[in-house]
């Protein structure tokens, strides 16, 4: 019997998210318990998936049990299983998160929200699952319109921000339906399994061509690849809290993946590496991607805006070992989706709580915050260190990974990059982590400051998943060896 | 040159709106031209799916006593191909909500800033 677990991992949030609404009419508390069962059910379910995909191998389940290439089929294999239970598990930490946060900035709204973050996250997780091109369309639109509208609830900026990434996004989208209506056509399948079987035959037809060319710059739109990043940083800085630590761990994070899966599952990886340079001009411009992303948030004043300009910088490293082309520079890759996401998750929750107990984040605001908020700038430091790349922590590893791959493709200007970027974040980070941890020196020759600076820490629940995001990233760190050995081996395509 | 131009005409229609479609969601300045725009390219690319469809002599798919009767012979040059209206059909439903929130996050705006220009709203922010 076919295990259920995949299909059920995209309905429980779908169902749930419809069904906040009348519960929320109810009563308003039930929101967010009812957004928690969802969510957990959901990370039980991708657990289960990741689970037979590790013991009995790839997952095809066939939706109301249509034949593929007829009807839609979800696919799992080793690599969005493990997207699959990083995406419902950065959801369900986001969730804990969102209840003191959410009740502070949008307390009129709280049951609409709790509403489409479950749409939000069931888009996601179909983007992931999906086996059909069509439907991976129709999910992006879903997780796409959802964080529109996530967006726009946030402070004064948002609604202008959202406008401006509604049109980005949608060119995108419709580029990647341009690109599935071309293969359509040449082909006579949606199916990606089916499209890798009968695409190598057409790989010189000029309409193939264009479908890719529209597929790589839709799906570049989406996961803010530069020099397509225009919309994130303003969307991002705007959007309430919880949202920014929602969306920028997983919204890119799924583009990338979606990247992955065009290039090396339904094409095949000769096509992007021999017949067109994909993969060259994809490196090139992942390193202008990271090196743009770390110089511009050298300039921003605002923690929220920089962190944005990081994850820009952070796509690029996942573009770059895409773009080497080879099994340490895939493996750098695939890791660094789960540990960015790790990353971005802790550093935007600690963005979001200090702005709860503060309501500040320009950098030169955040003075004395390490004996106010001790365990929150902590787990501060530790997501720092991992962006920068310090061995304990797990984002030594991916970089480590990228590094080997760009020396194993001789590419030394790629290995100059990830190098120069490091400094870079070793500098952006000491800027934020001086002004928090050492004090002015006027302050001292006053006296007495130090006795009126109390600790006011984040609550419990914001305070927890943080603590879990920055226990993540350590344990990720100690055990990427075994993550690579058990999961991310079987993720790279076979041919590398 | 005519004739390639005249023989697939459906396309040349298709990139010409969705050209005029992209031109207004990047180059018009007032907020609702660009939702107009937004529209014009996801019109444009409806029309190329069900364009490409078309059949000559080809008629609707539905097949007329073929259930329970055993095997029919069916050409299928003779019906148009009912898979990309279809997909279509739910691409007129996404489309539809993009929409209807581009227009909600539109009134957002004008209720902040009174103007849908958006180089006054720029104006205005900085």
């Amino acid at each position: 019997m076919t295990p259920q677990s995949p299909v059920l991992l995209v309905v429980i949030p779908l169902i749930f998210a419809f069904l906040t609404l009348p519960f929320g009419w109810w009563r308003k508390g039930l929101c967010y318990p009812i957004t928690l069962v969802a969510l957990s059910l959901s990370f039980l379910a991708s657990l289960h998936t990741l689970h037979t995909v590790i013991t009995t191998g790839t997952i095809h389940y066939w939706l109301g049990n249509w034949e593929p290439p007829w009807g839609i089929e979800y696919v799992v294999d080793h690599l969005n299983a493990f997207v699959l239970v990083i995406v419902s598990f950065v959801s369900l930490v986001v969730a804990i998160y969102s209840k003191r946060s959410v009740e502070q900035e949008l307390p009129e709204k709280i049951v609409f929200f709790y509403c489409v973050f479950l749409l939000q996250v069931a888009g996601l997780l179909g983007i992931v699952v999906t086996g059909d091109m069509f439907n991976l369309y129709v999910f992006l639109e879903i997780a796409s319109l959802a964080g529109y509208a996530l967006i726009a609830i946030g402070e004064d900026g948002a609604p202008f921000a959202s406008f401006n990434y509604l049109i980005f996004g949608t060119i995108g989208a419709c580029f990647y339906l341009l690109g599935v209506g071309y293969l359509y056509v040449s082909t006579g399948s949606l199916n990606m399994a089916d499209l890798f079987q009968i695409l190598p035959d057409l790989y010189q037809s000029k309409v193939v061509l264009v479908a890719f060319a529209f597929f790589m710059v839709g799906v570049g739109l989406k996961m803010a690849l530069f020099p397509l990043h225009v919309w994130l940083p303003d969307a991002y800085t705007y959007a309430p809290s919880t949202v920014s630590a929602l969306l920028a761990p997983l919204m890119t994070k799924v583009g990338a993946y979606v990247m992955i899966r065009i290039m090396f599952t339904v094409f095949k990886p000769q096509f992007c590496i021999e017949l067109i340079p994909v993969t060259t001009i994809l490196g090139w411009m992942a390193a202008g991607a990271i090196l743009f992303g770390a110089v511009m948030a050298l300039a921003q004043t605002d923690l929220k805006r920089m962190l944005a300009y990081i994850l820009v910088s952070e796509v690029g490293y996942i573009a770059l070992g895409v773009g080497l082309a080879n099994r340490a520079g895939l493996t750098g890759a695939i890791l660094h989706i789960l540990n960015d996401s790790f990353m971005m998750l802790a550093l935007f929750l600690v963005v979001g709580a200090i702005m709860y107990r503060s309501g500040k984040r320009e950098i030169s605001q955040l003075r004395y915050l390490h004996r106010r908020m001790p365990f929150t700038m902590a787990a501060f430091v530790i997501a720092a260190l991992s962006v920068i790349g310090i061995p304990p922590t797990c984002g030594f590893f991916s970089k480590w990974y990228l590094i080997l791959g760009a020396i194993d493709a001789s590419q030394w200007a790629f290995v100059a990059v990830l190098l120069v970027s490091s400094l870079l974040n070793v500098i952006l980070f000491f800027r934020v982590i001086e002004h928090a941890y050492l004090e002015p020196d006027e302050e001292h020759a006053g006296g007495g400051s130090e006795l009126a600076i109390t600790i006011e820490e984040a609550p419990l629940s914001m305070l927890v998943p943080i603590l879990i995001a920055t226990a993540g990233i350590m344990v990720f760190g100690v055990l990427s060896g075994k993550i690579i050995s058990t999961v991310i081996q079987f993720a790279v395509p076979k041919c590398f | 040159m005519f004739d390639f131009i005249l023989s697939k005409y459906n396309y040349w229609i298709y990139i010409i709106l969705m050209m005029i479609g992209f031109y207004a969601m990047i180059g018009k300045k007032n907020l609702v031209k660009k939702i107009i725009g937004i529209n014009i390219f996801q019109t444009a690319i409806i029309l190329f799916f069900v364009s490409t469809a078309a059949k000559r002599g080809g008629t609707l798919p539905i097949v007329e006593h073929a259930h329970g009767h055993g095997i029919h012979h069916i050409h299928a040059a003779s019906y148009v191909n009912p898979l990309p209206h279809v997909l279509m059909l739910t691409a007129i439903v996404v489309m539809v909500s993009t929409l209807g929130v581009a227009l909600a996050i539109v009134i957002a705006i004008y209720r902040r800033y009174n103007t849908l220009e958006e180089d006054e709203i720029l104006e205005q922010r900085k």
